[in-house]
């Protein structure tokens, strides 16, 4: 894929950031960012590593979502840093954040083709239309997960594993090189499952950096170079198996988590909190 | 046939009626295709609050101006860009629920301007003007306004039609494509403001949502394009605004409320027609 003429691309006031060689894609320190007048988010440090996958674990209200905002630059941090590729994320573009499908009006009238292209809006600038090389791009992200044929469907005709990878092809229209997604695989069964673990290794291929919120701790210690386990502050981040240990657990987790012993370690069925909730 | 053909053209006779026409129908477009963003985001509620909370400003310029009309508009306009803006930072205060505090704010501005109005002496078929519009009193030089101002408007709306689309379907994107979202959510307000003071003459304060709401309403049941869904939003306003006005002549009811009940029955006509559909099969 090229990227069609670059030469209208700061339309909005010029504010896309150019990339620092060498940085990291993504730097957070001694984060502190508030949701609903209280801290959902407490001095939160870490570093993300171009093309890595990682899953971000905690209960309801822990401040996936929130962390994932601040992110994005859509919330702003009461303290502490986040630097994309070594500046502030409100001046960059190849951020994508990829919202719960639960909160999205999907009998907003636009097609599957008009949402990914709204990917674009930010690459073409001001009081520019996109012709025929944006809509091929549209067309080829929509290929890459997997959805060429759906293109001209409205998106209320989708089911739940098709929306998730629209959303998909819309950050990959919108060239982004961090996808923050918000509980991409709540709510779905396994064989949509397995189509978006199939789309993130494709994205893995691009060196696409992942950061996805989760509540399935299986999945995540399974399908994920690193895990992040959080409530409210970050109770541990690396590897699974380091991290979910059951000191790990219980701090995150409480009572709200069943252990069950497997070949005298402890593994983690699942948390008992209810799925597809908004937090 | 000589019958209809005569009830079609024996009222173009009269200059008011053509006038009055093709305000109505210019005033029904435009509405029309900002009402589609009235509907999609749900802000029914503001759009009547806004035409309401306009009522004062055009009761200080009726009184200042001693009666005069032309200077209305003007008034109209700044109170209503005022009004729009305003509701609009209200509703993201936290004290009290959004429509709770556009419900106050509304029906307070709209008791003061009843109650400035009353203060004149020949109040009541002025007020009845300001409620329920009066577009056969429409003068050439209100047309030019209401035709400069509706398209400003529809061109608006045609060059930032991505950002809008944007912004209404989805907040969050918008910030991480940093479109300037605050602007352009201002920027709408506005616009929803403009079709406000533009279609004061025809349907009056009281009956505007269903200008910005119905047709759109009714166009959302037919399609799932927003460019047709503007479309055909437009088309079925413009239709309403011209058979409105001829029952309105014929059969001597008011012209606003004429223009409305010919919205609503299409809204009811198709809304029955795919009820019955759905029935059937």
């Amino acid at each position: 894929m090229t990227l069609p003429n670059k030469f209208w691309s700061s339309a909005y006031a010029g504010q896309h950031v150019a990339h620092q060689p060498g940085a990291p894609i993504l730097q957070v320190a001694a984060l502190d960012v508030a949701y609903d007048g209280h801290l959902a988010v407490e001095q939160l440090s870490f570093i993300l590593q171009t093309g890595e996958r990682v899953a971000v674990i905690g209960p309801n209200g822990a401040g996936k979502s929130t962390l994932l905002k601040a992110i994005a630059g859509v919330l702003t941090p009461v303290r502490g840093e986040i630097s994309v590729y070594g500046a502030g994320p409100g001046g960059h573009i190849c951020i994508a954040y990829v919202p719960q499908r639960s909160l999205v009006d999907w009998d907003f009238p636009v097609t599957v083709a008009d949402v990914v292209m709204m990917g674009r809006t930010g690459k073409l600038g001001l009081l520019r239309r996109p012709r025929k090389c944006d809509w091929d791009y549209v067309q080829e992200c929509l290929e890459l997960v997997g959805m060429g044929v759906l293109a001209r469907r409205q998106i209320g005709e989708l089911s739940g594993g098709q929306q998730q990878r629209m959303f998909i092809a819309r950050a990959l229209a919108q060239e982004a090189e961090l996808m923050l997604m918000d509980e991409p695989l709540t709510g779905l069964d396994v064989p949509a499952q397995e189509s978006i673990f199939q789309v993130l290794e494709t994205l893995r291929a691009r060196q696409v950096t992942v950061m996805l919120s989760t509540h399935d701790l299986n999945q995540a210690a399974e399908q994920f170079d690193r895990v992040m386990l959080l409530n409210r502050r970050l109770l541990g981040f690396g590897p699974p198996e380091t991290v979910f240990t059951r000191e790990n657990l219980l701090a995150a987790y409480g009572g709200q988590l069943r252990l069950i012993p497997v070949n005298g370690t402890e593994l983690a069925l699942s948390d008992t909190c209810c799925e597809g909730h908004k937090h | 046939m000589e019958l209809l053909w005569d009830w079609i053209v024996g009222p173009l006779r009269y200059a008011f009626m053509v006038r009055g026409l093709a305000a109505a129908i210019v005033v029904g477009i435009v509405c029309a295709v900002v009402g589609t963003y009235v509907v999609l985001r749900g802000m029914a509620f503001f759009g009547d609050a806004l035409a309401h909370a306009m009522l004062p400003g055009l009761a200080i310029g009726y009184l200042v101006g001693g009666g005069a009309r032309e200077p209305l508009f003007w008034w109209g306009l700044v109170t209503a860009v005022l009004a729009s803006l305003g509701i609009g930072r209200l509703s993201q205060g936290r004290r009290f629920k959004e429509d709770t505090a556009i419900g106050i704010v509304f029906a307070g501005l709209f008791a003061l301007g009843i109650a400035l109005i009353s203060t004149a002496r020949s109040y009541s078929v002025d007020l009845a003007h300001f409620l329920f519009g009066d577009v056969l009193g429409v003068s050439n030089a209100d047309l030019w306004r209401v035709a400069l101002f509706g398209g400003g408007i529809l061109l608006t709306v045609a060059a930032f039609y991505k950002e809008f689309l944007v912004l209404s379907f989805d907040p969050v994107l918008a910030e991480t494509l940093r479109i300037p979202a605050q602007l352009f959510e201002s920027l709408l307000l506005i616009l929803i403001a403009l079709c406000v003071v533009i279609a004061l003459q025809t349907v009056g304060v009281a009956l505007m949502v269903a200008l910005l709401v119905t047709p759109a309403a009714t166009a959302s049941l037919l399609t799932k394009r927003l460019p047709v869904m503007m479309a055909i939003a437009a088309l079925i306003a413009a239709l309403s605004g011209m058979v409105g006005l001829y029952l309105s002549y014929h059969y001597s009811v008011a012209s606003g409320a004429a223009i409305v009940l010919t919205c609503t029955a299409i809204f009811g006509l198709v809304w029955g027609a795919q009820s019955l559909q759905r029935a059937i099969r």
